[in-house]
């Protein structure tokens, strides 16, 4: 198996008293879609935090294509091609759509601060930025601000900025969240279609579109993996479906 | 915004020229003073509307300015050139030094620490006993330009302040609509979001106040020289808070605001006090008004008023 492009060795992060990383350890291969699910609580949005930079975990080593990134702040991994989603849809309110993914396609250039170029209709930024956002659907609502997207959109929007960073791996915080029957699909489609180009960490509750999405699927529960394996393999685990499945399954 | 810009570089332009009707000195080096606070207060609407700011010791670097052109007068040195460029390094290593240690705090903390050092400089000026103390410094001429005593006359003193309020209004105006200034409006938005997309907020904070207080530097270095003299005065905290009041009168994050606030500002000041010396009870409650009724400033009103 090829090196991983992250490869997280035994983090450990505690909230107080609360073990919310407990020894995490899991691996992303090139191109490799890994799911990580679990209850409500588990930790999982801690432990993004922990992986794009957010938060620094007490204990353990985070390694991006080989680097050891533990001590990186959050903009330097961005800078070395981890994108990161959120959870609920992180933007800047009084920017359009287009300067949202534009302000993301504007990191990777080659000046992202420049003082002397012109933002505003940036002809080297125009072409990645429309293309991430036609990749995403959403040419038709690229000039509407921030707060008139429908939820959906707003979803898209969310995975046109990642898309934009042209990053090597993508850590995906319930990017279907909220979203309905027809808009998960969407996504789940839109995700198909990422898949092999790029490494994805999906965290996601909806179940359906772990299954068809993950190569390998990891469970956490109370900070810990308790399973890691094929999406089949995870499914008949005893210990996940008396701990998480078993609940729907049963 | 720019129409307004125009009309207003325009007018004052002009003003200037109106001396066949009547425009005194006295109009005229009024109009100067308020050039010199629309500089000062648009050096802070472009870390304070743009990037979020909130900087409570900005007079500090008006003192900075206004001391540097008083202190090298005293030692015999007049050169304008000279004494901006000290003005503006000092400025610069103030702003740079204070800035990284106001950047690791956010929201309050950030008004208190930049507070804070801006009281730091003003008890400086006040142990300077070699150039006044408190009692201020009095500079026995103007600078100069290349040894030519030009900005004695009071015209082409005004043009000057008029050049510099046209470049600093065109510089941060170039600067917001930059690469640099779409990240700096991100950020006072979303900074969590900003840094994710690769992007060091801190850095770019940081940037941006050390160019604000470069700005500010030059409003002080043209206010000592309009007025020949520099007391700690002019970077007490109550300044600092006045500028801030420009800023948000006029409407933040629009530069014209800026601009429209201090001279709204000065005028009110001016005139209400010659009404009555109980001026501030109008001033309180009219400022009130303002940021009660228009969100955004007087700018907002104007914008409002050109789209009823």
């Amino acid at each position: 198996m090829a090196e991983p492009i992250l490869a997280l060795e035994s983090l450990t992060k505690r909230f107080g008293a609360l073990l919310v990383s407990d020894a995490v350890s899991l691996t992303i291969a090139p191109g490799e879609l890994h799911a990580v699910i679990g209850p409500n609580g588990a930790g999982k949005t801690t432990l993004i935090g922990q992986i794009a930079g957010a938060l620094a975990p007490d204990s353990g080593r985070i390694l991006f294509n080989g680097r050891d990134v533990t001590q990186l702040p959050a903009h330097a991994r961005a800078r070395l091609g981890l994108a990161r989603s959120f959870q609920i849809s992180s933007v800047i309110p009084s920017f359009s759509a287009y300067d949202n993914v534009a302000l993301a396609a504007q990191s990777r250039s080659g000046q992202p601060l420049s003082p002397l170029r012109l933002a505003r209709r940036d002809p080297e930024l125009d072409g990645r930025t429309r293309e991430a956002l036609a990749e995403l659907g959403l040419s038709a609502r690229a000039d509407k601000p921030a707060g008139e997207l429908s939820h959906g959109e707003r979803r898209a929007r969310e995975l046109a900025i990642a898309l934009a960073l042209e990053p090597t791996l993508m850590v995906l915080d319930e990017p279907m969240a909220g979203t309905g029957h027809d808009e998960s699909r969407r996504l789940v489609e839109i995700l198909q279609g990422l898949k092999r180009r790029v490494a994805i960490l999906l965290v996601e509750h909806d179940m359906d579109a772990v299954f068809a999405l993950a190569d390998r699927v990891s469970v956490l529960v109370y900070g810990r993996v308790i399973a890691c394996g094929s999406p089949d393999a995870v499914r008949a685990d005893p210990a996940v479906r008396a701990a998480y499945l078993g609940e729907e399954a049963g | 915004m720019l129409v307004t810009l125009v009309i207003l570089f325009a007018v004052l332009a002009a003003l200037p020229w109106l001396g066949a009707l009547g425009v005194k000195g006295y109009v005229l080096s009024f109009a100067t003073r308020m050039m010199i606070f629309a500089i000062a207060a648009v050096s802070l609407d472009f870390i304070l509307g743009f990037g979020g700011l909130v900087s409570f010791g900005h007079a500090a670097y008006m003192g900075i300015g206004a001391y540097a052109a008083g202190i090298l007068v005293a030692e015999g040195q007049e050169d304008a050139l000279l004494g901006l460029a000290v003005a503006l390094l000092v400025a610069a290593g103030f702003a740079a030094a204070t800035g990284a240690v106001a950047m690791r705090t956010k929201g309050v903390a950030f008004i208190m620490i930049t507070l804070a050092f801006g009281q730091m400089a003003y008890f400086v000026a006040n142990a300077l006993s070699e150039y006044g103390g408190s009692d201020g410094l009095t500079l026995w001429t103007r600078s100069t330009v290349f040894g030519q005593k030009l900005l004695k006359s009071e015209t082409v003193f005004y043009y000057v302040v008029l050049g510099c309020l046209v470049a600093c209004t065109a510089l941060v105006l170039a600067l917001t609509g930059s690469r640099f200034g779409r990240a700096l409006r991100a950020s006072r938005e979303n900074p969590a979001r900003v840094a994710a997309l690769g992007y060091d907020v801190d850095r770019i904070r940081l940037a941006a106040y050390v160019v604000s207080a470069m700005l500010c530097a030059v409003a002080g270095f043209l206010l000592a020289n309009q007025s020949s003299f520099v007391s700690p005065g002019v970077m007490s905290w109550q300044r600092s808070g006045e500028l801030i009041v420009m800023v948000v009168l006029g409407g933040m994050g629009t530069v014209a605001g800026a601009i429209v606030g201090a001279f709204a500002f000065l005028l009110l000041e001016e005139l209400l006090s010659l009404v009555t010396v109980h001026w501030k009870l109008v001033f309180g409650p009219f400022l009130v008004l303002v940021v009660l009724l228009g969100r955004g400033g007087l700018m907002g009103f104007l914008r409002g008023g050109g789209r009823g």
